[in-house]
């Protein structure tokens, strides 16, 4: 394979050679690529709320609220994060079947995954989720509805701040309101791969 | 005379596959412009300087793709090279014997189409799925895709609902709802099953390493949750500077593909999994893929590979909409194909030299494009090529030019041909029995002859 290496890298500083001069690398203001109206915005999850509903997803503020809505869908069975669970059991009534453990061999089992996100983005209603801080990437794709935790001081304006903060971690994911498709005839559906209904519940402190 | 391929196939695309098409392209293209419009105070800018970054990247390849190899090699990712799409085939099937695996879950990824990994692997008795709803009844139809985005916009419900049928995935159903949970349930146990997953990448930083991969389907994100190893094939020009830049990007790229501010999953990968989370790859593969690119590179049509793949030229361009994108007879159809594929061709030049001729050279697709790419010059310099290596196929339909030769250069037939044009005032041309010429003239009328005007006004300036 190392051969390929130097066929390849060799085609390119020989296809390179003739260029009398290089494009220089242009740098960019942040202005640029700032949205209309994001950037005064002071209360973030207001906007991130907003945005989220834009894209068919749901903020909730309070664990009732999610319990509720949990509830009138009949949606009993789910995952939690087990750094989460110890602050949320208590909202949750013996109705309710919630593994803090997730079963690869059983992934049709959990209507919903509670995960926490480590980050959120108001300008588009995205949240981010980690490998160092999101307890399972299947329990947070798999269910049906994905319910993903984050704190007020956990919110950037805008994507700009976001990549400026990209963790050090090998994964880093952007999720933006449920999985979905317009694959046929162009009609948008939802829930294709991973969840239908994308849930953030905002945590405090 | 014979007609231009592409023009044979136009003719035979049924009037409302056509008219879903033209309906598609154009609604994702209005969205598109009103949503940079509305959004950014200087969309234009952004285009230019998204082009200039990528050029910049292009021009000095020697130095970033040495660096990413390294930051990647760091993170504990395997870096691959692969000079050719054969080698890019053979590198993944030795990777997965490697490993006793026999199951890959697929991302879309546009160069193993280019490569025909799905096919090849198959051959050696690997199950190769795609995941990408529309990629997947590609699949299952032994099709091919007709656009970057959305492969299957020629394809409408009833047909799907009858591959469905025919492969044992439920009765005849053509809701889109049903088909999509049909599929979901269907592949969602193969993603637990597959060994390893495959994607592309539609940027890496050479910066850190990071690999990027949108979705909205989050089908890749279900190759890298399940599998354990993960296999990521990448064209050599896939890379940006920095991180920062990956920003900029994301700013166009779903805006311009989907008209939407960003894709469900934007997914930044720069090595296997942490040891503590439970799910994803342990080990990771990159392979950059030359097949013929470095070619691409040494050309005078270098700006082509700034392309991000996606597909506004196409939904912008007039002729994609009438033809769709089989009569583009590649993998990249539309004005983006018109260019790229004759090239990564390679040897194969002249069976692809038609394919800039099938445009207007009406400039929208550079208009439209995020990385600004000079499309309607790069078509003229793929045409004289064409002309020069005298590609047979680049030159059906072109009207004979001999008799316009004799008359242009000999000044006395021509001066003789413009005492005779006089005629033309005196002609009844309305009465002449041709359909089409009757047509045209029933409305318009001719200017008056005015040939041999500059020739005397020539003679009178040189003389005053
Ligand atoms: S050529 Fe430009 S507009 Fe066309 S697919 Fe590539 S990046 Fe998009």
């Amino acid at each position: 394979m190392s051969d390929s290496r130097e066929q390849i890298l060799n085609r390119v500083r020989a296809a390179l050679a003739p260029l009398l001069q290089r494009a220089p690398l242009p740098e960019w203001e942040r202005e640029l690529v700032d949205l209309r109206g994001t950037r005064n915005s002071t209360d973030l999850w207001a906007l991130f709320a907003e945005r989220l509903k834009a894209v068919n997803g749901t903020p909730l503020t309070t664990v009732a609220e999610l319990v509720a809505l949990l509830e009138s869908n009949g949606w009993r069975h789910g995952y939690c994060d087990p750094a989460l669970w110890p602050r949320l059991r208590e909202a949750f009534s013996t109705a309710f079947t919630v593994e803090t453990d997730f079963d690869r061999r059983r992934i049709d089992d959990y209507q919903f995954g509670i995960t926490a996100a480590t980050g959120a983005i108001a300008e588009t209603g995205t949240v981010i989720l980690s490998d160092r801080d999101t307890s399972r990437r299947l329990g947070a794709l798999a269910p049906w509805v994905h319910i993903a935790t984050v704190r007020r001081d956990q919110i950037f304006a805008d994507l700009t701040a976001a990549v400026a903060a990209l963790p050090v971690d090998p994964n880093v994911i952007w999720v933006t309101g449920p999985s979905k498709t317009a694959d046929v005839e162009g009609i948008l559906i939802e829930g294709v791969h991973g969840p239908g209904r994308q849930i953030t519940l905002l945590m405090a402190g | 005379m014979a007609r231009q391929l592409i023009d044979q196939f136009a003719a035979k695309v049924p009037a409302d596959k056509r008219a879903a098409v033209y309906l598609g392209t154009k609604t994702t293209h209005e969205k598109r412009t009103q949503m940079l419009l509305d959004q950014f105070a200087d969309p234009d800018r952004l285009r230019q300087l998204a082009g200039e970054i990528k050029q910049h990247v292009l021009e000095n390849l020697d130095t970033y793709l040495p660096q990413v190899e390294a930051k990647l090699t760091a993170n504990g990712a395997r870096v691959h090279w692969a000079a050719t799409g054969e080698e890019a085939c053979a590198t993944v099937l030795q990777i997965m014997q490697a490993r006793g695996a026999t199951k890959m879950v697929k991302a879309k990824t546009m160069v193993s189409e280019e490569i025909g990994l799905a096919g090849y692997l198959e051959k050696h008795g690997i199950e190769a799925l795609e995941t990408d709803l529309g990629e997947f009844i590609v699949q299952i139809d032994h099709d091919h895709p007709s656009h970057l985005v959305r492969p299957i916009i020629h394809k409408n419900r009833r047909e799907i609902a009858q591959s469905f049928e025919r492969e044992g995935l439920g009765v005849y159903n053509d809701d889109p709802a049903t088909i999509t949970r049909r599929a979901r349930q269907y592949l969602r146990h193969k993603y637990m099953a597959a060994d390893v997953g495959l994607t592309g990448a539609n940027f890496v930083s050479a910066e850190s390493g990071r690999l990027l991969v949108v979705t909205n389907e989050g089908n890749s994100r279900f190759s890298l949750a399940a599998p354990r190893c993960h296999i990521a094939l990448v064209g050599i020009e896939k890379l940006v500077p920095r991180d920062r830049d990956l920003g900029l990007f994301l700013n166009l790229l779903a805006r311009s593909a989907t008209a939407q501010s960003l894709t469900v999953y934007t997914e930044f990968i720069s090595g296997p999994k942490l040891p503590t989370q439970p799910d994803g790859p342990e080990e990771m593969h990159v392979i950059f893929v030359d097949n013929h690119r470095t070619e691409v590179l040494a050309s005078d049509c270098r700006e082509i590979l700034r392309c991000i793949r996606c597909g506004a030229c196409l939904n912008v361009c007039p002729v994609y909409r009438q033809v769709s994108g089989h009569a583009y007879r590649s993998v990249y159809p539309g004005p983006l194909g018109a260019v790229l594929s004759p090239l990564l061709a390679g040897g194969h030049f002249a069976d692809q030299a038609d394919l800039p001729k099938a445009s207007s050279l009406c400039g929208a697709c550079q208009e439209v494009c995020p990385v600004n790419i000079p499309i309607p010059d790069l078509l003229l310099r793929l045409r004289d090529k064409a002309k020069r290596e005298h590609a047979t196929l680049a030159a059906a339909g072109t009207p004979p030019m001999g008799a316009w030769a004799i008359l242009a250069s000999q000044p006395v037939v021509w001066k003789a041909a413009l005492a005779v044009g006089q005629i033309m005032d005196y002609l009844p041309l309305g009465l002449i029995p041709v359909p089409a010429l009757r047509a045209w003239t029933a409305r318009r009328t001719l200017p008056g002859w005015r040939g041999g005007e500059f020739r005397k006004w020539l003679k009178n300036r040189n003389k005053s």
